[in-house]
């Protein structure tokens, strides 16, 4: 109970944490905005959508011809814009702006549509969240494991030829994953014509739920490789550095000579207290590749945030790419906030309070 | 001093470190070279073809280095002009007679064909007989009739396409003779003729003849005609201008935060280590897309921009670890002892000390900045004015691939993976001279 508790208390702190982080970074960026009078644009645009609504329930405004409708219309909108402007101090309204951002309240997309119609920025990002995250998820995921894994194999054959060929691959994930996807969609989509060049599911999009996923599954293989490709090599190779410093250290020479099962001392003297920092280490590494994220949806044509994000600038739809920098912001934060929870749950000092020792 | 001088030397043993280091030199060179023979407004003004700098150039032609490939023999780019030089003969009736005489020893056939006239007249336009001589001898009549300055553009000569049996012009008057279905290039030497007559003393008459090849210039031509090999040429000083300024620049800013944000400790420290850990999640490539958005998209404004939102960032926690520790030494007990100023410390005896750690971390962040630059222009927020390779990657896309274009996608990819590659390797070994706990592993 104590131990939940203290955990409980330390999840708390950090999502606090989390909260105000990502409410400075999204504050800058309406900063930077409304620099531009992007944000007071988008707050006419809010402003006239009022207007719209309350002469909608307004019989007799409504049986007037359209031009001096119209006339009303500007009107009313160009003196409620100058009451705020003029009774708001510009800090106030960036704080007013800073709340619009943070509820992704950004009013109407200026030319970006959602697949159902809507106008709405917010409709329009929540409608691509799930691509993002299916494709995130999924690279992570398999980088993750099968970096920790090979980590683990080559710490015990350190030395092989198959080592040595990953400390000397290591220098290649100085190249971002979507400079990976360009010479897997040249050699698989181009020459060889075995899997599709991008898209999430093939044209028309199959009816029965079974071939839907393996049409997802098939447009999933190139851009999950070309992240596993970015990402697996210097990842490998720090780990296991890792797991060499750790498995040289005295305890584990004593376990060895207790006559323990290797394997028994690689899960409980190795990857125990190793855990904690390989998955702070990965987590900077999430952090770094999140934005490369962006650039392998637009490679592979993937109908994500990122891909959202590239249309909106096409089209200059300032609400879409201020809200693309809000959603990108809770993402990174709740990554950090979720590798945070991971850490606490394996890390036990954080269990065992400041002190280190276990509560009677 | 020295004893950093000595670390330096030691990437003697590493390699790869030479390779990279290598690399790294000839691409130097290359940019000095560039920046010297092309300048900077010049590359500007060719990059924006204003006027008609690329009008001779065939649209997505190869590179010509394809034609080394064994069993590869593309058609180049023909160009002749008549002139003083021989090709051009004027009759004592002022009548004028062009000849050019092309060797064409290649399989396939040209993508274009355009004959170029420039006529000087007042009101009688000049009346010309164009004559095409295959090396076989047979005689095509291309075109008669009157002729204005104008570009005659022979592949869409429907007649003359009537006239080769339905073949287009641009093959048929290459083709062998009995090799409709499956057209086989004649080689040999070609000659065209164009007789003109002229109705006024001071008429004159003059022809160029552009057959445009399927391979040019040595690294091929995008869509608008435009040599490749001026945006991979320049695209190299900014790569690495770019990298290096942002590496220098994050670097040392990160690192004076680490050294101040260890040395004062308290309330600074606390301040640092916090807007470090709001920095590492702000979503900063949407952020420089937004500023290069909303305000400028000069690549210059973006790297001031990259640097401005790095000056503090993970870098700093590192550094401030490793001062912390350089801080217990007792020198620096002695120098506080006998009144040295805190500046003094900071960055007499605690930033050389430290300063070894900074080296291959700074080298390692170059490919980062490079491939940030790459993927900023590939997104299509490039800088209008300058080609560089995201540049060239965002104008050729996955579009290039689907039409066979490989060539305009891969040179840019392979010249960003060689830079990227070369400052790897060359930090990779940095690390292990500069860490020699790693050496060992």
């Amino acid at each position: 109970m104590d131990n939940l508790r203290r955990i409980g208390k330390y999840t708390l702190l950090r999502g606090v944490l989390i909260v105000i982080t990502v409410a400075i970074g999204v504050y800058l960026t309406v900063i930077i905005a409304t620099m531009g009078g992007y944000m007071d644009k988008i707050m006419a645009s809010q402003i006239r959508e009022q207007v719209g609504t309350i002469l909608q329930g307004n019989e007799e405004l409504r049986k007037l011809p359209p031009a001096e409708l119209k006339l009303i219309i500007d009107q009313m909108v160009e003196q409620r814009m100058r009451e705020y402007n003029l009774h708001t101090p510009w800090i106030v309204r960036s704080f007013r702006y800073l709340a619009n951002a943070l509820t992704l309240n950004l009013g109407m997309a200026e030319k970006v549509y959602s697949d159902s119609g809507s106008r709405q920025v917010r409709l329009i990002l929540t409608e691509r969240l799930p691509a993002t995250l299916l494709l995130m998820v999924t690279a992570n995921l398999i980088v993750f494991f099968s970096a920790l894994f090979t980590a683990l194999v080559l710490s015990r054959h350190y030395g092989s030829p198959l080592d040595r060929a990953v400390v000397a691959l290591s220098p290649t994930s100085a190249a971002p994953a979507w400079f990976y996807g360009i010479f897997l969609i040249l050699i698989f989509a181009s020459v060889l014509r075995v899997l599709p060049y991008g898209g999430m599911v093939s044209i028309p999009p199959p009816k029965e739920p079974l071939a839907y996923a393996l049409s997802v599954l098939k447009h999933l293989v190139l851009p999950v490789s070309a992240w596993f490709l970015a990402g697996i090599f210097s990842s490998v190779y720090y780990w296991r550095t890792f797991f060499l410093i750790y498995s040289s250290e005295d305890y584990v020479e004593m376990a060895k000579a207790k006559g323990l099962s290797s394997r028994a001392i690689e899960r409980r003297y190795i990857l125990r207290p190793t855990l904690p920092p390989i998955i702070t280490s990965f987590g900077l590494m999430l952090i770094t590749t999140w934005m490369g994220a962006i650039i392998l949806e637009n490679v592979f044509t993937w109908p994500g945030l990122g891909r959202l994000l590239q249309m909106a600038i096409n089209l200059y739809d300032a609400p879409v790419i201020v809200g693309e920098v809000v959603i990108y912001a809770y993402l990174l934060g709740i990554t950090v906030f979720l590798l945070d929870i991971a850490y606490a749950a394996l890390d036990p000092r954080v269990k065992l309070g400041a002190g280190g020792r276990r509560p009677a | 001093m020295k004893g950093l001088w000595a670390r330096f030397r030691e990437i003697r043993r590493y390699p790869s470190a030479i390779v990279g280091l290598s690399l790294i030199a000839v691409l130097a060179v290359v940019s000095i070279y560039t920046v010297i023979k092309i300048p900077y407004p010049e590359a500007v003004r060719l990059w924006r073809g204003t006027g008609d700098v690329w009008g001779d150039n065939p649209r997505n032609a190869w590179p010509v280095w394809i034609n080394l490939l064994p069993g590869i023999n593309r058609p180049t780019t023909i160009v002749r002009q008549s002139g003083p030089s021989g090709t051009k003969r004027v009759f004592p009736n002022g009548d004028v007679d062009i000849t050019f005489q092309f060797d064409y020893p290649y399989d396939g056939f040209p993508k274009e064909l355009n004959i170029f006239f420039t006529a000087a007249y007042t009101k009688l336009v000049p009346y010309v007989t164009v004559t095409w001589v295959y090396p076989d001898g047979r005689e095509v009549l291309l075109r008669q009739g009157g002729v204005k300055t104008e570009q005659y553009t022979v592949a869409a000569d429907k007649a003359l396409q009537a006239r080769l049996g339905g073949l287009s012009p641009e093959i048929g008057l290459f083709a062998q003779p009995g090799s409709k279905d499956r057209p086989q290039s004649q080689k040999g030497k070609y000659q065209l003729h164009i007789n003109g007559i002229l109705f006024e003393p001071e008429s004159d008459l003059d022809a160029k003849l552009v057959i445009y090849g399927q391979v040019h210039g040595l690294a091929g031509t995008d869509s608008q005609r435009r040599d490749l090999t001026l945006a991979l040429l320049w695209g190299t000083p900014i790569a690495l201008v770019f990298g290096l300024v942002a590496a220098v620049g994050i670097s040392m800013s990160q690192f004076l935060f680490g050294a101040v944000s260890a040395y004062y400790g308290g309330k600074t420290d606390t301040t640092v280590q916090f807007i470090t850990r709001v920095k590492m999640v702000l979503p900063t490539l949407p952020i420089y897309m937004m500023i290069a958005m909303f305000y400028s998209r000069s690549v210059w404004v973006i790297l001031g921009a990259v640097i401005i939102l790095n000056l503090i960032g993970g870098g700093v926690l590192t550094y401030r670890s490793m001062f912390l520790q350089a801080k217990e030494s007792p020198y620096i007990d002695a120098a506080r002892a006998y009144g040295a100023s805190n500046r003094r410390i900071v960055l007499r005896y605690l930033v050389p000390r430290v300063l070894p750690v900074l080296i291959p971390g700074f080298v390692t962040a170059i490919p980062a900045y490079v491939f940030l630059e790459a993927s900023l222009a590939f997104l299509g927020l490039g800088d209008p004015s300058l080609p560089t390779w995201g540049k060239m990657l965002n104008e050729s896309g996955i579009a290039a691939l689907l039409q066979g274009h490989y060539y305009w996608v891969v040179q840019p990819a392979i010249l960003l993976m060689i830079t990227g590659f070369s400052f790897a390797l060359v930090g990779f070994a940095l690390d292990r001279i500069f860490n020699p706990r790693l050496r060992t592993l």
